[in-house]
């Protein structure tokens, strides 16, 4: 149940006819799709973090991380509050730095980038929030919008394209709501069309469904899955709910006091956890 | 009566005149300043907040002094500045020169504390979108923190109709001129009485409009 699927899709991932940002230039987004192609044909990892080491004053938050995620498979990183869950996201999306260690995705090492080499880096990936963190001065069109203005994208293109994306999440008949004026679940769903604008290869998802009650939670880990599923999107999400790794996780990592201390499929991280704290974990479930 | 209307509409034009101009300049001079230490203070924005604490210090340090001067001494003291810039140290464009810069340090902390409410979340997602910083100053910080800095703006503009009253010492005019000299000094009490009457429909009317269009923008959210 929980086998690792390889998209089948990789094609699909940007269409043929999809507008290319005015910004970056063609040879950009050949070498993207040629990375693409490469990193299916290599298998290399959509995302490594290596050694990744990160304290704040005496504090350490992160020890000696290091974990792959294999392209096209949703990996789940659970933990106790605490436990540097969301510094880890973070750093992963480069919306923070680590006081050491590397970033790489598709095998570019991105940590190090600046200026305009980071902005570009960051637009390779997408970021869901537990609290959705729309533009309350927006509506859903315009914080979809966003990343494309963002990115240089003409007018007639990125209403093209957010028009392409309401419909993925479901949400074209709301397109000129406030984006404060809608249910927790729909509010997510436009937070995903934004992360995904920018046809990444990445989304990074920090307790996305934490804020969510279960029937919405289901509905959205079931979107991301069939999102992944049908672009080949890499999936790094960060949870306290086993119940998420459970629904739609391929491979699992424990993380505890800021150290990975068990990973593998979610299949034998179940069937077996080896540490204390995965057993932990495990345990937790069984009594629901 | 008619005397009184016409005794009062110079010093009202004079009044919007220097409220209105110096409202405009401090928008812009202590706007920027308040999008700066934002800026400096904000470390998901700057990337330095750690370094750039010291510039931030003397920032506000000077700031802070310069809204602790009492307005009649600011205007004595940027006598100079005034006559450097219009060429005059006297009259009701003179008058803007002070409160201009009595203004702007109060713009400032406005604008700083304005963006300093928004969920630094909503910051977040801006920056993984992968927008610039010019971008996110432009398109996401300042419409989202728009109705507290319109609500800024109003009480700006109403400090400044009282900071006018005293631009009468250096000959700027304005209705609270009018209420000193031809109320107060000649004993024409109906002038004066006038002349405050004016001044609260002005500062009603000034926070209406305000409300008024915080209300709008809040009501679109």
């Amino acid at each position: 149940m929980f086998h690792v699927q390889r998209p089948q899709e990789a094609a699909f991932y940007r269409p043929v006819n999809s507008p290319n940002p005015q910004n970056i230039p063609a040879r950009t987004v050949l070498n993207l799709e040629a990375d693409a192609k490469a990193a299916f044909a290599a298998d290399v990892h959509a995302i490594s973090l290596r050694s990744l080491n990160k304290r704040f004053g005496s504090h350490e938050i992160l020890r000696d991380v290091s974990l792959s995620v294999s392209t096209g498979t949703i990996f789940g990183i659970i933990g106790r509050s605490g436990a540097g869950k969301t510094t880890l996201i973070r750093i992963a999306s480069l919306l923070e730095k680590a006081d050491s260690g590397d970033v790489f995705y598709g095998g570019e090492p991105v940590s190090g980038a600046r200026g305009q080499a980071l902005l570009d880096a960051r637009r390779r990936a997408g970021f869901v929030f537990q609290n959705f963190n729309l533009f309350a001065s927006r509506t859903v069109f315009g914080n979809v919008a966003f990343p494309l203005e963002a990115a240089g994208w003409t007018k007639s293109d990125i209403e093209k394209r957010v028009g392409e994306l309401l419909d993925l999440v479901g949400l074209t008949d709301k397109v000129d709501r406030p984006a404060n004026r809608l249910s927790g679940g729909e509010r997510q769903r436009v937070a995903i069309a934004r992360a995904l604008a920018n046809h990444p290869k990445i989304l990074f998802c920090d307790e996305a469904t934490s804020a969510l009650d279960p029937e919405t939670t289901r509905s959205i880990l079931d979107l991301i899955q069939s999102l992944s599923r049908r672009f080949g999107l890499t999936v790094l999400m960060v949870t306290h709910q086993m119940e998420v790794v459970r629904r739609i996780c391929d491979e699992v990592a424990i993380l505890s006091a800021g150290s990975i201390v068990e990973s593998g499929t979610v299949d034998s991280v179940f069937a077996n956890p080896k540490s204390e704290m995965g057993r932990r974990i495990v345990g937790e479930v069984s009594h629901d | 009566m008619t005397e009184i209307v016409s005794l009062v509409a110079r010093p009202l034009w004079e009044t919007l005149l220097m409220v209105f101009s110096s409202t405009a300049i401090a928008g812009i001079l202590g706007g920027s300043l308040g999008l700066g230490l934002h800026y400096m203070a904000n470390d998901r924005l700057s990337g330095h907040a750690a370094q750039l604490a010291i510039v931030k210090k003397i920032a506000d340090r000077f700031i802070n002094t310069l809204r602790s001067f009492p307005f009649i001494i600011l205007m004595v003291l940027v006598l100079p500045l005034s006559r450097l810039i219009v060429g005059t140290s006297l009259g009701t464009v003179a008058a803007i020169v002070p409160l201009s810069v009595a203004a702007s340090p109060f713009v400032a902390r406005i604008v700083e504390a304005s963006l300093s409410e928004i969920d630094p979340g909503v910051l977040d997602a801006a920056i993984a979108s992968g927008a610039s910083k010019r971008r996110i100053l432009f398109a996401i910080l300042i419409p989202e923190a728009l109705p507290s800095l319109v609500s800024g703006i109003t009480l700006t503009m109403i400090t400044l109709v009282g900071y006018s009253a005293m631009a009468g010492v250096i000959g700027g005019g304005g209705l609270g001129d009018l209420a000193i000299r031809y109320g107060y000094q000649r004993f024409r009490t109906d002038i004066m009485i006038s002349a405050v009457l004016v001044i609260i429909a002005l500062v009603e009317g000034i926070q209406l409009c305000g409300n008024a269009i915080t209300r709008g923008i809040r009501a679109r959210r």
